[in-house]
């Protein structure tokens, strides 16, 4: 986003800029997706209003939220392993934070450009599976153990069909780079007919399916949901956290979310692109993240429309459903887009 | 009988052994979980010490008393008339049935009858105490399996069945309005047609749930073959209500002795399923709940007109006699063993709920089960915390 | 495993009560979650309670002849009278003076209340009814203990009966005001 700016920064202003620049990057679709989604949509679905004291609609409802978080008591059971206790929380946040960077917001807005990007931001995404398993082991709570377990078990699980959809997209676009994959989808053609480019979720739609399934596992919202299933494992591995521990785990999910969305939307969705639209480069980059966030949005809406209506899978139901279904249906339809990107 | 004792005799060796169980190839020990009394899932203070192998249940023991309130001993110092205000809270969620064993009991005793009227309106309410608290297990047990939003569609739509019970009793959640020989007051102007408005509420709940959870793929797979109780298994626990007619026994109090209410004059069926597991259950209650609005469209239509007391003293000594109700509540079997002395208060009040049989059976059907299954099962078997520790 | 039929409906269900509440007139309507929605806004809204609902006890004193009826048959005792004999002159010219008893406490314990309307039903001179008024919380629980005065006041917030439904042989009763 800095190198387009007229006045020359120096390389600790270009940094401060950065970092602000991700903080809002993670923030804002993560506040959005708290109110508009878990707030208000999931409240229409059941019939009732939702928050609507704080601020117009209760807009302001996540910021009394969070001040409820802080106000909490900052609790650490007797046989914790403190130093992993306190650690688990920014582990799985930090983890959001990186995967946040590789996300092209523009023609030439980005945080840092990896020619492998994709590659990047997967591997990076399930470091938080650590941070969970740090908050189930240290927080000496068998339901927060059990919960971590199963959060480990069903993470790796879900990784492979979600890399392996991921991996369809680049066989069709050619490349690993974000910045690249947008491209191609600007730029593509459906057999021939370019006016809206190629968003791969048409021509991707399995691989879009199996992604959007996996999100929704890694995501570990409902029906995925049982590393934190509150009926049985009451809180999961967060049982044990309070205060502004819990904020971190709290915002962590939603962030994660949202990178997920962008991810999604980036390879599916055509990323920061409009489609048929041809704007000039320093349009783009202003209006691009506002486009980028409008799929956010819409690929947040499925998840947690799914999330709303459905009840909890069991864990070996989970289990069989990935190894069984999932990603044998992933590598055919990599096997499918391979033999037609070299027939076509 | 025998397989039974035998399983038994199983369950209590699996627990004894889950102490010192030692896994031969990991050398893993067995752990022990506390599933309550502060869980989610036992909707009250229910603890169940569950121990475990990895996620497997090896032995299960529930611990029941958290929330005894010792309604026995406080009946031995309430008159008659008191004493229904205490039995209201026995099952919270269906209080209305829960007043009508005990005053047929009394009323055995006194060797009265309550006039016609009285036992039609007397019947609407228990049938609508029993929407009103199926309705609630209907959503709930969907919170259990991780759907949030059944439980909203049902306490909206219960609401409705509230409001009209609290518009003839004046109480939504403790009526206390039946009485000795008859009910407190009749029922106002307008009510019938209201409640008729309420049962296509509910009909439409049942309709929208069939929709939303039973055709649900994730629902069928969570509970089909989900802590099977077959017949002999669930009759030896002492089982009763829709927990034993899922297991395919036709056995029903309302159809077989129907004594002070008005089920033989109604055309209705008793709903069961062969299968016995968590899915019957759920299944076999939804259909009930149908059943029990078909039920109140006929008691609505029909109901005579006449007085709503029968002539009773106005200070109630009920003559030296023993008597033993039992009507089919929404949790099951409910029966109050009444011993009167002819004084003012009974002398001893023995109540039979529904839900404590109903958990004796967790034991048997928790071994071997997952730790998401033990939810579903709990959950299946319905029960209400004040119907357990009376 | 087929996913796509029960799952799918799932969906529409969901989806087709958020309809119903953000658009609670139809879809060419501007959106109306307030109205759509079965929730009530407490403090702004309220619901209207049944004419029956059993709130708070009133006390119409002058009927109250302080005979303990309604403080005996109370489940749990959370009723407290207190009351002296007092003569009152007669009512005619060269008559006895009448006997009577005056109130010189009536309290009802609402911390402990169960409100199951014993009293309300026993009570022979017709002196005590129910109110559907339910805003009485306090900060302090000894202030839940209400004195006659108190339940004095509430006799106006109390309700006319209602009429019942046809084939009733029980009268209408009529409220003391």
């Amino acid at each position: 986003m800095t190198t387009q700016l007229a006045v020359e920064l120096a390389y600790w202003q270009q940094s401060i800029l950065r970092s602000v620049g991700v903080i809002a990057a993670v923030l804002l679709p993560a506040g959005t997706i708290v109110y508009l989604f878990l707030f208000k949509m999931m409240s229409f679905m059941q019939s009732r209003l939702g928050p609507n004291e704080a601020g117009p609609y209760g807009s302001m409802q996540l910021l009394a939220e969070v001040g409820k978080f802080l106000q909490k008591e900052d609790l650490i059971p007797d046989g914790a392993d403190r130093r992993v206790f306190t650690w688990a929380p920014i582990v799985v946040v930090a983890s959001t934070f990186v995967t946040y960077v590789v996300v092209p917001f523009g023609p030439d807005a980005w945080f840092a450009q990896i020619p492998t990007g994709i590659y990047f931001a997967l591997a990076v995404s399930s470091l938080s599976v650590i941070g969970v398993l740090m908050a189930g082991w240290s927080s000496a709570n068998k339901y927060s153990l059990m919960g971590g377990l199963r959060a480990a078990g069903q993470l790796i699980a879900y990784e492979l069909p979600l890399v392996l959809a991921a991996l369809g997209v680049v066989i069709q676009a050619g490349t690993m780079d974000m910045q690249g994959i947008v491209a191609a989808q600007r730029t593509g053609e459906i057999f021939g007919f370019g006016g809206i480019g190629n968003p791969f979720i048409l021509t991707q739609f399995v691989g879009f399916m199996i992604f959007l399934i996996a999100m929704q596992a890694e995501l570990t919202q409902p029906p995925f949901d049982m590393p934190v299933a509150e009926s049985e494992l009451v809180a999961g591995y967060m049982t044990e956290y309070s205060g502004f521990r819990f904020l971190l785990f709290f915002i962590g999910e939603y962030a994660t979310a949202g990178a997920f969305s962008a991810i999604a939307a980036t390879l599916f969705l055509g990323g920061w692109a409009l489609p048929g639209l041809d704007l000039d480069n320093n349009l783009m980059n202003v209006l691009g993240p506002v486009v980028l966030l409008v799929k956010i949005l819409l690929i947040m809406f499925l998840v947690m429309w799914f999330r709303v209506t459905y009840p909890r899978f069991r864990e070996d139901q989970l289990q069989i459903f990935a190894w069984k279904y999932l990603i044998p249906l992933s590598l055919v339809n990599i096997t499918a887009t391979a033999v037609l990107k070299v027939v076509f | 009988m025998t397989a039974v004792t035998e399983r038994q005799q199983l369950a209590y060796i699996a627990n004894q052994a889950a102490d010192m169980r030692v896994n031969v190839e990991l050398e893993t020990e067995g752990m022990t979980l506390n599933i309550g009394p502060q869980h989610p899932a036992t909707h009250g203070t229910l603890r169940i010490i569950v121990k475990l192998d990895g996620e497997q249940v090896v032995a299960a023991d529930p611990v029941p008393g958290y929330m005894h309130r010792g309604y026995e001993k406080l009946a031995e110092v309430r008159t008659y008339p008191q004493v229904t205000t205490l039995v209201n809270r026995i099952d919270w969620l269906g209080s209305f049935a829960n007043e009508v064993p005990f005053i047929l009991a009394a009323e055995r005793l006194m060797e009265v009858e309550a006039p016609p009227r009285a036992q039609w309106i007397r019947t609407i309410l228990f049938e609508l105490s029993r929407i009103g608290n199926i309705a609630l297990f209907l959503g709930d047990m969907a919170v259990q399996l991780g759907a949030v939003t059944p439980v909203f569609y049902a306490f909206r739509d219960r609401e409705y069945v509230l409001n009209q019970i609290e518009a003839i009793t004046g109480g939504r959640f403790h009526p206390n309005f039946d009485r000795i020989g008859g009910l407190k007051d009749d029922i106002p102007k307008g009510w019938v047609a209201e409640t008729k408005g309420v049962l296509t509420k509910m009909r439409a709940f049942c309709d929208e749930l069939d929709e939303l959870l039973v055709g649900n793929e994730i629902f069928t797979a969570r509970t089909r073959g989900v802590g099977v109780i077959p017949p002999e298994v669930g009759l030896s626990y002492g089982l009763s209500g829709a927990n034993l007619r899922a297991s395919g026994i036709d056995w029903d109090h309302r159809r077989d002795s129907p004594c002070g209410l008005v089920y033989d004059k109604l055309d209705w069926k008793v709903w069961t399923h062969p299968d016995g597991d968590s899915f019957a259950r759920y299944w076999v209650r939804l259909q009930e709940t149908r059943e029990a609005i078909l039920m109140l469209e006929q008691l609505l239509d029909g109901i005579p007109s006449g007085p709503i007391m029968a002539k009773v003293p106005r200070i109630i000594k009920v003559p030296a006699g023993e008597a033993y109700v039992a009507t089919e509540n929404p949790l099951g079997e409910m029966g109050y063993y009444v011993v009167s002395k002819g004084d003012l208060v009974p002398f001893r009040v023995k109540i039979r709920s529904a839900s404590f049989n109903n958990i004796s059976i967790v034991p048997w059907v928790l071994r071997g089960v997952y730790v998401p299954d033990v939810i579903t099962i709990l959950a299946s078997l319905y029960f209400i915390l004040g119907d357990i520790d009376r | 495993m087929s996913l796509v039929p029960g799952v799918i409906k799932g969906l529409a269900v969901t989806l087709g009560e958020a309809r119903k509440t953000v658009f609670p007139d139809g879809l060419r309507k501007p959106p109306a979650p307030s109205k759509g929605a079965v929730t009530v806004q407490y403090p702004r809204q309220k619901e209207d309670p049944t004419p029956r609902a059993r709130g708070v006890i009133a006390l119409h004193e002058e009927n109250c002849t302080a005979c303990m009826l309604c403080a005996r048959e109370c489940p749990d005792w959370c009723i407290y009278i207190e009351a002296h004999k007092y003569l009152a002159p007669p009512r005619r010219e060269g008559g006895k003076p009448r006997q009577r008893n005056e109130l010189d406490r009536f309290d009802i314990d609402f911390s402990l209340c169960m409100f199951c309307g014993i009293c309300v039903e026993v009570c022979p001179f017709e002196a005590l009814f129910w109110s559907p008024e339910f805003e009485y919380s306090e900060p302090r629980i000894a202030d839940l203990l209400h004195d006659k005065g108190r339940l004095a006041d509430w006799m106006t917030t109390v309700p006319d009966f209602e009429p019942y439904e046809a084939g009733a042989e029980v009268k209408v009763k009529k409220i003391p005001r």
